[in-house]
């Protein structure tokens, strides 16, 4: 997983609340082994026609937009499906941070396993921004992990929350399985008693 | 003083990190989908720590048409359909794997084989490679879906780094009407509190009317806890679990029986018990519903109208409203039953066991199809069970079509899939845009209402085929 840590650059506004996982990777795509061919499947059926062609009216077809490393979005981002390909959409055509009010749990979890960081901030922040992208074209903004801010087109700082050990593995890039390896002893300790505990669970 | 949650929880701790709890994982299952797993494993040459606590089902991806499957796995069209089927053996065969495929009598949805199979039970903390994992909570366990790096890692350690999520009860009480179901009561609860409503929660469900309810009811509940953003949806044990449970394959057995027993029933929340929030709803009152938009918020009871975005005060709902009638290609204020549909599926993880077929076809026999509907079944053992109860001939005579055992036309990755605009009334789960195949049209619903809807060709309340029975 890439490392995280300030990501300064283009920010798309999806204006749109309720962006399901089924939009950000259409069902058929996830059969596709990870690679660059998300690129193109990210919001696929939004962006293309079904002969192929681009949809010149889809905001991710514009640019400078097709160079858009932050995305800002409506309520209820990425909820749905548990399809990791979502995220592997979103990464590949070069987006690191989704900034919405809420997120979809299941997808929440995927983008922080993929170096993709999803800030929550009130809705009305969330407003706020959207309003200041779409009167902007291409405007820049700022996702600071370190300082756990976003700092709007206007340059306004907007303070978020995140988990630590989330914030602690985006940081170094670390890789969560050799993290919980060092928790080797612990889980073979839970394991014995639990086996003790609950023996019908053995097999 | 805990909570059901609570009480499966803490058995789980394995440690604590700052905000994070690493959680021991007593079942995994997976599903032809998982080969990004797969991928991981074999990239970084990670073995699997339990193979005997992972289980592999053949579902999103297995043809449920029944003489694609008679002609087997080695002749299925499709190269990558086909690849991923094969993945999936080959997968699990090199790991160690326990796999329910084709072929293999116990095949079938995991949400509905899985339970079969008695894997799901009282107590334990169960993960599943897709985010209807919430069905298995049923049972009165912590169970939830998660993504492929998750996946990787729970079979890789175990374990799963989870944030404590805050526990949410919503009592339901009160008797449920003529023609209406457990898919009715989910739906108008999914209506009430939203797709978001319960983000950042595990749901337990409670009060009279679920204590009434068989097991494939409560699953049908639990389901579809996600829908309204869960992380799980739990339902208290009691002894119609434990009849549910007793002599399956994975349940314990004789002494182990006794002792689980003795434990299940510790597990219900105490009384008193602290829950970070609480929503009730007065089952009596709800009716046969009907979603008429693109997400399984937007529904309504059968007897309303298609709403007017002009009348929405709230300027983002109106958008939505607007959006959501433009691809449903719906009128504002026309009645639910003018929506005239090209076909119907009765099937998928939400309404796909027994009791669904059996409340399909008590309706399909009064009539006869005017409209293509399938019916699959979730489960080889439900098919075998519906045959033997007859019901697969009142669908076939009433023009049906009987099919076999698969997720098909809910997720739509095995071939199954509408046409650009077609609609289609449905028993899953998801009514977002393309859902069923780019450019269909979903409108949920439950069994008994589906096939209503096969006889007529249009949106009906099912409550006409039939008068309250004593």
């Amino acid at each position: 997983m890439e490392a995280f840590s300030t990501l300064q650059g283009i920010a798309v506004p999806l204006d749109e609340a309720n962006i399901d996982t089924n939009q950000i990777c259409p069902t058929r795509f996830n059969k596709v082994p990870s690679g660059p061919r998300f690129a193109q499947i990210l919001l696929h059926d939004r962006r293309f026609n079904a002969d192929g062609s681009e949809k010149p009216d889809y905001i991710l077809n514009q640019e400078p937009y097709r160079r858009a490393v932050i995305a800002v979005a409506g309520r209820n981002f990425g909820v749905g499906s548990s399809r990791e390909t979502a995220v592997f959409g979103l990464i590949t055509f070069g987006i690191r941070s989704v900034i919405a009010p809420n997120f979809g749990d299941i997808f929440f979890s995927n983008s922080l396993k993929n170096g993709l960081l999803p800030v929550r901030l009130p809705a009305a922040t969330v407003e706020t921004l959207m309003r200041q992208l779409l009167a902007e074209r291409g405007a820049s903004m700022t996702v600071d992990l370190p300082n756990q801010a976003v700092i709007g087109p206007d340059g306004k700082r907007h303070h978020f929350e995140i988990e630590p050990l989330s914030k602690k593995r985006l940081l170094k890039g670390q890789d969560e399985i050799a993290h919980t390896l060092e928790y080797g002893n612990a889980i073979k300790r839970f394991e014995q008693s639990h086996g003790k505990a609950f023996p019908w669970l053995a097999a | 003083m805990k909570t059901l949650f609570d009480k499966v929880w803490d058995n789980h701790i394995v440690a604590q990190e700052d905000d994070e709890t690493l959680l021991y994982v007593d079942r995994c299952l997976i599903h032809e989908g998982s080969r990004h797993t797969f991928d991981t494993l074999h990239e970084r040459g990670l073995p699997v720590a339990h193979p005997d606590k992972v289980f592999a089902f053949s579902d999103h991806y297995i043809p449920t048409d029944p003489q694609a499957r008679a002609r087997g796995v080695a002749n299925v069209p499709d190269k990558e359909i086909r690849n991923m089927l094969e993945l999936l053996t080959s997968n699990t065969a090199e790991y160690g794997i326990a796999k329910f495929g084709w072929g293999d009598e116990r095949q079938g949805i995991l949400h509905v084989a899985g339970p079969e199979l008695g894997l799901s039970q009282p107590g334990i903390v169960l993960v599943g490679a897709d985010s209807h994992t919430s069905t298995h909570g049923a049972f009165g366990n912590i169970s939830f879906g998660i993504g492929s790096s998750e996946t990787t890692h729970v079979v890789a350690t175990q374990t799963i780094w989870q944030r404590r999520p805050g526990t949410l009860r919503i009592e339901i009480d009160g008797t449920l009407g003529f023609g209406v179901t457990a898919k009715d009561i989910i739906l108008a609860i999914i209506a009430k509190i939203g797709i978001g409503g319960a983000i950042g929660y595990a749901i337990e469900y409670a009060g009279s009317t679920v204590a009434r309810m068989s097991m494939n009811e409560r699953m049908t509940i639990c389901n579809m806890s996600i829908e309204a953003g869960g992380k799980a949806g739990l339902i208290a044990p009691d002894d119609t679990t434990y009849e549910f449970l007793a002599n399956r394959y994975f349940a314990p057995k004789g002494r182990d029986w006794d002792e689980a027993l003795k434990f299940w029933r510790t597990l219900p929340s105490d009384p008193g018990a602290k829950f970070s929030k609480e929503v009730e709803l007065d089952a009596a009152r709800v009716g046969p519903m009907v979603t008429w938009g693109t997400n399984p918020e937007q529904s309504l009871p059968i007897t309303g109208r298609v709403p007017d975005p002009a009348q929405e005060q709230d300027l983002e709902r109106r958008t939505e409203f607007n959006k959501a009638l433009a691809y449903m290609d719906l009128k504002p204020g026309m009645a639910l039953t003018d929506i005239a549909v090209d076909r119907v599926f009765i099937g998928s993880c939400t309404n796909s066991r027994i009791d669904d077929i059996r409340s399909a076809a008590a309706v399909a026999k009064l009539g006869h199809a005017v409209i293509p509907a399938w019916v699959v079944p979730g489960s080889e053992s439900v098919k075998r069970q519906a045959e033997a109860e007859g019901l697969d001939r009142i669908f076939v005579e009433a023009g049906f079509e009987w099919r076999e055992a698969g997720c098909s036309l809910c997720t739509a990755l095995n071939g199954d899939q509408l046409k650009p605009g077609e609609r289609c009334g449905s028993t899953s789960n998801r009514n977002f845009q393309g859902r069923q195949g780019p450019g269909g049209r979903t409108h949920l619903m439950s069994p008994a209402m589906a096939a209503a809807a096969a006889l007529r060709g249009h949106l009906v309340d099912v409550r006409e085929f039939g008068t309250r029975k004593s």
